[in-house]
């Protein structure tokens, strides 16, 4: 039977970003097809994992999340250290959870004080996510931006509301900005034109598209991102050829799903490898969707998304 | 490609006998083009017309049947690659690995996870719908008591996997009833197995181990007349697997290529020895464009996640889902604990509830049918305003559960505070967070008594 595989019709390609600096930096993006249809395009950067730090010590975060980092949780510094020198991790994820108005509301000065400290103890590149408060982060990332000029960081999020501040101080010191829209492609298409029109160069821009994980709504973002590639690979839509970056742990681990023992309800098996595997399997749907860069937190649901994103690519 | 029905009233009679039981040509042709009609009851459609109308009428990518009754499991009828220029039709099927050579109080347990592990959300249920039994021993008379145990203790739909066309004939007659996917016809034993398949009527795997000898296969069975086909192209490499895949996919729905528009079956129980890496490659599969979906074991910790996934994929994105309207009670809320009101869109309601469940805070939550929308939406389109809130706060009961009467609006219908306050004047109404992540904070302050 003569059979002829049938090709997607790619007209465009995403941007490729640099993230970090040095010999640990690292270049994601670039991709000429859809997420792993390498019978059809490239993929020559694989797809990332940041491991999270949070910049307190968590609270509510179940034990199995816990136990890997027991000892270094009051401490980010030793905490990114453990990530990078004991699980292996390529870029840090530093999640400024101290500055949320709503919480312990910490001072710009001392959490970007913070976020410096982290910088100088690791070499792998440095993602620095806010509370998602539009104004604290305006003031905390601007001064952090200002602090650790040369440390190429990658910070977020960057909203239609703040991007001007954010974005002028990220141009000044060069860093690279996240891009962050509601699960919406025509207001992340917006706010990439106007990051544009401000002067941020395409290779400083990622987008996150807002996620959550399995249950809470992933198929909204499932949906977007894979909107957000056709548009780019296929309809020539140059403002939406940007890498994309999944802030997804945080998400995963914060649902009643992840928490409940077994003893309270024995068909929903083991807390602890039910908590890994909805980490890792919300990870594998966004990798699916576009992700080049997804912020994890469990070590073995990291190990078990590393294992698929090689197998897939292996041939 | 569907025809209008302008396009089907040209290729019929155009008598209008009323033979079909509609009164003209044209009224039958809308009918079908609806769906509400079949042609077999037009008695003098021309054979062309016919064989015009049937292709056009038969969908890119076969529906298969698998079981019968209530459990039976649609599969295949998929029309679209992505999942937001349409919707994905038929959610794939879970099956739960059972073999010949395992202990008889393992079968026993398998069976009993088979029929225990449920789970309900937003109002549905949610569980696995196949046993895939498998002969591991060659000996046909084991096989046939482990079928008839599984068909006495389980109401799912049935997989029969062996190698041997005897044992596997043995196992169909045991189950024929129950319409059992039969696994597998290769090209080694296509003559059998198809005829197995007529003889009883049940849908059939074609397995081959590249896709051209698959389309070769499925070729030779329908000819010989066997329609129900679900493909497994053979590989269990998991770039490999994903890849065919997309293949069969975009090669039934962009070339119309026939012999692979059909349902497939996939195997993570044979890429790894482990079953965390199993589950993760089972929802990639989800997603990516399995059919049938075959596991080495049912754990609560993966499949619960696995039909989470699958529901949320599948949902259509034009219909989201929404939970039922009433008072949700959590963490054993009392007369003093506090009242909050949402739609019923079902993220919002697992957001919020989720929310709620973290302040520790025992509370009543109100959940008004806004037809699926959330909050914001509901507000701007008139179905989460003062008018139809209060008849419901009213007729809900709230109003013996608690002692105070004050009501938490979400910050974005604000708006509507004035309104409720004439329409319900015996409630104080408070504007809470706009975000469900501010709820514990705004909850911790909360007194049924005396000022915010």
């Amino acid at each position: 039977m003569a059979f002829e595989i049938p090709k997607t019709l790619y007209s465009g390609k995403i941007k490729e970003a640099k993230l970090g600096k040095g010999s640990k930096a690292v270049t994601i993006g670039g991709e000429s097809a859809y997420p792993f249809y390498l019978f059809e395009g490239e993929m020559p950067n694989l797809p990332k994992i940041a491991m999270e730090v949070w910049d307190c010590p968590p609270e509510e975060w179940a034990e199995a999340a816990l136990e890997p980092f027991i000892g270094v949780t009051d401490d980010p510094v030793a905490w990114a250290k453990k990530c990078v020198e004991d699980y292996r991790a390529e870029i840090i994820a530093l999640q400024l959870i101290s500055t949320d108005p709503n919480g312990l509301d910490r001072g710009v000065d001392e959490a970007a004080g913070v976020v410096k400290k982290v910088a100088e103890a690791i070499d792998v590149p440095l993602i620095v996510w806010g509370c998602s408060d539009e104004e604290k982060d305006t003031e905390v990332l601007r001064k952090v931006c200002e602090i650790c000029q040369e440390k190429n960081l990658i910070i977020g999020p960057v909203v239609e509301g703040n991007h001007k501040k954010i974005g002028a101080a990220a141009i000044g010191y060069h860093h690279t900005v996240i891009a962050s829209t509601p699960i919406d492609i025509n207001l992340a298409k917006q706010l990439n034109i106007l990051l544009g029109n401000l002067g941020v160069s395409d290779e400083l821009i990622v987008m996150d598209p807002t996620v959550s994980g399995i249950g809470y709504g992933i198929e909204y973002a499932y949906s977007v991102m894979e909107r957000k590639r056709m548009a780019g690979l296929t309809q020539q839509d140059e403002r939406l050829q940007f890498p994309i970056i999944c802030n997804i742990s945080k998400e995963v681990w914060k649902t009643k799903e992840a928490h409940i023992p077994i003893e309270e309800d024995p068909n929903l098996g083991d807390a602890k490898k039910r908590g890994i595997l909805m980490e890792a399997m919300s990870a594998m749907v966004l990798l699916l969707g576009g992700a080049d860069v997804l912020i994890m937190r469990h070590p073995e649901a990291i190990r078990l998304v590393q294992e698929m994103i090689a197998e897939l690519i292996a041939s | 490609m569907p025809l209008t029905g302008i396009d089907i009233f040209k290729l019929l009679p155009k008598t209008n006998c009323k033979e079909c039981g509609e009164p003209t040509c044209l009224a039958f042709a809308m009918k079908l083009a609806a769906g509400k009609a079949e042609l077999s009851a037009c008695p003098h459609v021309s054979e062309e017309a016919k064989a015009k109308l049937e292709e056009a009428s038969t969908p890119p990518i076969a529906p298969v049947t698998i079981g019968v009754g209530d459990r039976a499991l649609k599969v295949g009828s998929e029309t679209v690659m992505f999942r937001h220029e349409k919707r994905f039709e038929n959610p794939p099927g879970f099956a739960l690995l059972i073999t010949d050579t395992m202990e008889e109080s393992e079968v026993n347990t398998r069976l009993e996870k088979f029929n225990q592990f449920q789970y309900e959300r937003v109002g549905l249920i949610l569980r696995p719908e196949l046993v895939a039994v498998k002969d591991e021993s060659g000996d046909a008379g084991k096989f046939e008591a482990l079928v008839n145990k599984v068909k006495q203790n389980s109401d799912g739909g049935i997989i029969l996997m062996s190698n041997n066309p005897d044992v596997l004939a043995t196992g169909v007659k045991a189950c024929a009833d129950r319409k059992p996917l039969i696994y597998a016809a290769t090209e080694d034993n296509v003559v059998g197995v198809t005829d197995l398949a007529k003889e009883h009527s049940c849908p059939v795997v074609a397995k081959a181990s590249s896709l051209e000898e698959l389309a070769q296969l499925t070729t030779k069975l329908t000819e010989a007349g066997v329609k129900d086909i679900v493909l497994d192209s053979g590989s269990r490499d998991i770039h490999q697997a994903f890849e065919e895949q997309v293949i069969i996919r975009s090669a039934a729905l962009m070339k119309k290529f026939r012999p692979l528009g059909f349902p497939t079956i996939v195997f993570p129980c044979e890429m790894t020895d482990d079953p965390m890496k199993e589950a993760v490659i089972a929802s990639m599969f989800v997603a990516k464009y399995g059919s049938i979906i075959v596991l080495s074991d049912f754990q609560g910790e993966s499949l619960f996640p696995l039909l989470v996934e699958r529901m949320n994929i599948y949902t259509d994105p034009q219909r989201p889902l929404a939970t039922t309207e009433g008072i949700y009670e959590i963490g054993s809320p009392d007369e003093k604990s506090p009242v909050l009101l949402t739609t019923n869109f079902s993220l919002t309601y697992f957001i919020v509830s989720g929310e709620i469940e973290t302040s520790k805070v025992p509370t009543y939550l109100l959940v008004k049918d806004t037809e699926g929308l959330s909050v914001l939406t509901a507000w701007a389109g008139g179905k989460f305003v003062a008018d139809n809130i209060a008849p419901f706060v009213k007729k809900c009961g709230i109003e013996d559960k608690v002692k105070h009467h004050k009501l938490v609006i979400p910050g974005y219908a604000a708006a509507e505070s004035g309104g409720l306050e004439e329409e319900l004047p015996d409630w104080e109404i408070l504007i809470g967070p706009r975000e469900a992540a501010h709820i514990p904070s705004y909850l911790k302050t909360w007194k049924p008594e005396g000022g915010e």
